[in-house]
């Protein structure tokens, strides 16, 4: 096997847990404080990405190529940013969850603008966080948040598409 | 969340009913998909675990709690910017916020940033899309975010 320099996600990653584990030996405050903060955020995603993966990798070898084409692809129309929304409206998690999805419809031959449509629109439309959201802050403050958002999104996502349709812009898988 | 392990169940129900063998493949392609961003993941991780002990709720509330409209647009707009907390704990604190006289306008402003802009979620994004677009693309949400936000206040009147 061929020699590789660690990266620097792999030192950050070492230099991390070694500033943990001397940060329990010397109970240095701080550091217990950062580890239970890194253990509290990686239980609430522990929940969530093995059924968001299941379902990407069951999207990935059930949908056809065809299909998203027909609904998502370069001739959709405005039925794709519809869907595009909803999709992201459906989406659990957060951004985080939206990237890989991103990549498998990019994939499955979505047209960029619907893709980026998708992103943004995961962050902002998410349906159980938009309800938390109106509960605490009334239903007037969501609505209108949505109403302004949701335009602007989409123009700045046919924006970036057409401003990478010059560079033969790809999706990249993560390796 | 219930309702994300019932999809998840049913979609696998029917896909082993419909072929044992693709279901398995889907499954490997899962594992390997998320092995992939994994590193990505535990980055961004450590980068959340050390914001917010930099930022605890308390500082933020402190710093959004500030009389000038202004300042406090600002300040909300980098703390949304450069911290990420699930909904259950911003939008209570919000809530809050809220009813110790902190305007619509920094509170929109803090909500929207924090989904918006991902300064933690910047290893994954990257990994993804590439640096060029990552940043573009936040940008774009900064700017979105911010006219949201002036929005809200302009509707609520806040800027008479």
């Amino acid at each position: 096997m061929k020699y590789k320099k660690p990266s620097l996600r792999i030192s950050i990653i070492l230099t991390y847990s070694l500033f943990l584990f001397i940060s329990s030996v010397i109970q240095f405050n701080p550091g217990l404080q950062i580890a239970r903060n890194f253990t509290s955020f990686s239980l609430q995603m522990i929940k969530v990405l093995p059924c968001a993966f299941i379902l990407i990798g069951l999207f990935e070898t059930w949908v056809h190529k065809e299909h998203v084409e027909k609904f998502m692809g370069e001739k959709s129309g405005s039925m794709g940013y519809a869907l595009s929304i909803v999709l992201a409206g459906t989406t659990v998690g957060g951004l985080y969850v939206a990237f890989p999805v991103a990549y498998s419809l990019f994939r499955k031959g979505a047209r960029l603008s619907y893709i980026f449509t998708y992103v943004g629109a995961a962050a902002i439309c998410r349906i159980p966080m938009t309800i938390f959201e109106a509960t605490f802050l009334g239903i007037k403050f969501s609505i209108i948040r949505l109403l302004v958002s949701v335009p602007l999104v989409i123009l700045s996502a046919i924006w970036l598409e057409f401003y990478l349709k010059s560079e033969n812009y790809v999706i990249n898988n993560p390796h | 969340m219930v309702v994300l392990y019932i999809v998840t169940l049913l979609a696998l129900g029917v896909s082993v009913v419909a072929s044992p063998s693709k279901t398995w493949q889907a499954i490997k392609v899962a594992f390997k998909k998320f092995i992939h961003i994994l590193p990505a993941f535990i980055i961004m991780l450590i980068l959340i675990s050390l914001v917010l002990y930099a930022l605890p709720e308390k500082t933020i509330s402190t710093c959004l709690a500030r009389h000038n409209q202004w300042l406090g647009i600002l300040l909300a707009a980098v703390l949304g910017s450069i911290t990420l907390m699930p909904g259950f704990i911003a939008f209570p604190l919000s809530g809050i916020l809220l009813k110790t006289g902190v305007s619509y306008t920094v509170i929109a402003t803090f909500t929207t940033t924090l989904m918006m802009v991902g300064i933690v979620t910047y290893p994954i994004e990257k990994a993804y899309f590439g640096n060029k677009v990552t940043i573009i693309r936040n940008i774009m949400s900064l700017g979105i975010a911010l006219v949201v936000a002036l929005c809200i206040g302009f509707i609520f009147g806040e800027f008479s």
